[in-house]
């Protein structure tokens, strides 16, 4: 390995050979596929658009990827089906309009790959994310306090606000939990999060 | 061992033009790679504080929890990129600058450019913890920062590249060594593996599930193909050095340098076992995993076999010490890694802290305790100066190393349980959180160990770069008393 350009050729090589492998041929197989369309004319996987795409966004921004996986294995590998993360297992085709995947690698948290369906509750997520705690005692999940604002009982019912508890208000009474815009696209991005349709490869 | 210190017998015409060589590159290399590693140290000490606050989170959430730009989803991404690009890269670009020139005999050229490229590289570095922390994470992980850094750090990985080939043409010897070979794998390799994982999704190329292809095959690849050459070129070249022995078999390490390059660039997909991709990808990053125990093994036996004989050199020689602290861990970090791909194992550890503990395994005790044996050999040479304190060396090393075979230990049992129990559908989800909490505490308490030792590693840097007042004849070793330096000459 004396001549540069014979060495490198050889570096070369190696690398685009598991490229082609590992990112083009797998990118061919999975650019064929389309979304299926139920007998409603809805089509599956729905492409992300307005709040839920900006949902996305905060998702992202807040990395929430980094506790919560979105993929459901199937039923002979591990129990995520048992717990109800999904009715069958994710395949490629439930992620053609993901810009960027968000499958993930970690669950410090449950899935989130059908957390639309298993908890369709917008005050329950709201609470939830105000402070975790609220809803599941013991989680370890941050308090994303600075996504709300908390205002006393007495005025008028502020628009899409939910209920907080005395004992969960800092101010320690009642109060209204008011969502920010950037709260609300959350929590529509998870109602979105939702592969319950069925698609026939997922039973192969 | 320092081919700084006054030479014990009278030397002969050839070692004495040897050394003027030497000494020729080390000064040719000092800006530059002191620079780098100024820059590195001061990533691992801010890489550390972030990973000190993601640590605390995990078991205490509401710790810090009211600010939004350091919440846990943001900080965590903050540590790993500051100790990759900040910390790893740096300190990796730095010992190849030095390694390249001392093995091919040149001066390191270009002198006012790659300077600045220290300048550029931080600046990217800085750029992307800003937008990291101000929310604008790409969200794929590994390449949080904006796309548009591939600008920056792309322009220092071309420089770096010009200058491997220009100083590998221009060598002032025949022959080239199992260190060149690695060295020189990394500069080719890293800046396609770069720049495709960022344009192939931005562009448009790729999408979807092979955009996770894509991501894995390159968060593995900085591991196989950029990280672990410049580990193991490091290993190569300082256990032959320190100890005065040569590597057990040339043909051995040609035929693990080859198998590395065609297995690992393969095995990314491991990380997306069970995952919603065809079977086939998943098997190929299993096959390529497991046909690692060959290069791994060619590996073991090159660094361990030339280790033989010389074990008590490692109670004195701090180089040595964590050279052969990161070697074993190489080997360590390989085989479980093998192991960990196939089906059965990822069954269980997939998704959990097992995986987090085999990261630290590879990243730190292998590559971090590494290069801090580097640094320990190099930056004598480049200052002229010696390490001002062998009782600082001795923490360094033992907080690091004890701290992060705790942290491994800790998260390993953790990760594995924890894999067991979400397996089990009978076991409540909140119930495995619990589970996981003391060994999650355990991991701030042994990360802090390693904290300390970054400072006082830092602390050594500091004075050592500054040109202390204290110089000794000799290098420092463990065993060097207190009262062998003395204290400089003031020049008026």
């Amino acid at each position: 390995m004396n001549r540069s350009w014979s060495f490198i050729a050889g570096l070369l090589a190696t690398i685009g050979f598991s490229m082609m492998g590992l990112i083009f041929i797998p990118n061919w197989q999975f650019e064929e596929l389309k979304p299926v369309v139920d007998q409603n004319g809805v089509s599956h996987p729905t492409p992300p658009a307005g709040s839920v795409l900006l949902g996305r966004e905060v998702y992202i921004s807040e990395g929430c990827l980094y506790c919560h996986s979105q993929q459901v294995r199937s039923a002979d590998f591990g129990a995520d089906i048992q717990r109800g993360w999904g009715t069958r297992r994710s395949v490629a085709r439930d992620y053609i309009f993901d810009r960027p995947h968000l499958m993930g690698t970690m669950r410090t948290g449950p899935d989130l790959e059908n957390i639309g369906a298993r908890q369709p509750s917008r005050q329950w997520q709201y609470l939830h994310l105000y402070n975790p705690q609220i809803t599941s005692p013991g989680s370890i999940m941050p308090q994303f306090h600075f996504l709300f604002k908390v205002t006393d009982k007495s005025g008028p019912v502020p628009a899409g606000s939910v209920d907080l508890p005395a004992r969960d208000s800092p101010t320690n009474r009642d109060s209204y939990l008011i969502p920010t815009g950037r709260a609300q696209d959350l929590v529509d991005y998870l109602m979105s999060l939702n592969h319950s349709y069925d698609l026939p490869e997922a039973h192969q | 061992m320092s081919t700084l210190a006054v030479q014990p017998e009278p030397p002969s015409p050839d070692i004495t033009a040897d050394y003027v060589t030497r000494v020729q590159i080390d000064r040719s290399c000092r800006q530059t790679v002191l620079g780098y590693y100024a820059s590195a140290v001061a990533w691992l000490l801010i890489g550390s504080l972030a990973a000190l606050i993601t640590s605390i989170k995990m078991h205490h959430p509401e710790f810090l929890g009211n600010y939004e730009w350091i919440t846990f989803g943001r900080i965590r991404p903050v540590h790993l990129n500051t100790v990759v690009y900040g910390w790893s890269s740096m300190v990796g670009i730095g010992t190849t600058l030095w390694l390249e020139a001392r093995l091919c005999k040149v001066r390191l050229p270009y002198r006012t450019l790659l300077p600045a490229t220290v300048i550029i590289w931080n600046a990217g570095v800085l750029w992307g913890v800003y937008e990291v922390l101000a929310g604008h994470s790409t969200g794929v992980e590994w390449l949080e920062f904006p796309p548009q850094v591939l600008g920056i750090f792309g322009f220092v990985l071309l420089v770096l590249f010009w200058v491997s080939l220009k100083m590998f043409n221009e060598r002032h010897v025949h022959h080239t060594y199992v260190s060149q070979w690695y060295l020189f794998g990394s500069v080719v390799w890293f800046p396609i593996l770069y720049s495709a994982a960022i344009l192939l999704p931005t562009t448009g190329i790729v999408g979807g599930a092979a955009w996770a292809t894509t991501n894995w095959w390159y968060a593995h690849n900085v591991l196989g193909l950029y990280v672990t050459p410049m580990g193991l070129a490091t290993i190569y070249y300082l256990i032959p050095k320190v100890t005065g022995k040569p590597i057990y078999s040339y043909h051995l390490s040609l035929l693990g340098f080859w198998t590395n390059a065609l297995f690992y660039s393969w095995i990314g997909t491991h990380h997306l076992v069970g995952g919603p991709l065809p079977a086939w990808v998943i098997t190929l990053g299993i096959v390529g995993s497991i046909m690692m125990f060959v290069p791994v093994t060619t590996v073991a036996i090159n660094h361990h076999m030339t280790m033989v004989g010389k074990f008590h050199m490692l109670k004195t020689s701090p180089t040595l010490r964590f050279i052969v602290f990161g070697a074993v861990s190489y080997t360590a970090v390989s085989y479980q890694g093998s192991l960990e791909a196939l089906r059965s194992v990822s069954h269980v550890a997939h998704f959990t802290h097992y995986t987090v503990a085999h990261a630290h395994l590879g990243m730190y005790s292998f590559y971090t305790m590494t290069m801090f044996g580097a640094m320990y050999y190099i930056v004598p040479r480049l200052t002229r100066n010696e390490w001002s304190s062998a009782p600082l060396i001795k923490v360094h090393f033992w907080t690091t190393a004890l701290g992060v075979l705790a942290y491994f230990c800790a998260l390993s049992w953790a990760g594995w349980y924890e894999g067991e129990m979400m397996n089990n559908p009978l076991i409540p989800f909140i119930k495995i959180v619990d589970y996981t909490k003391p060994y999650l505490v355990a991991r701030s308490i042994s990360g802090s160990f390693m904290t300390i030792g970054h400072i006082a590693f830092a602390i050594l840097v500091f004075r050592i770069l500054r040109g202390s007042d204290f110089s000794m004849i000799g290098p420092t070793l463990f065993t060097t008393k207190r009262g062998t330096w003395r204290r400089r000459e003031k020049t008026a």
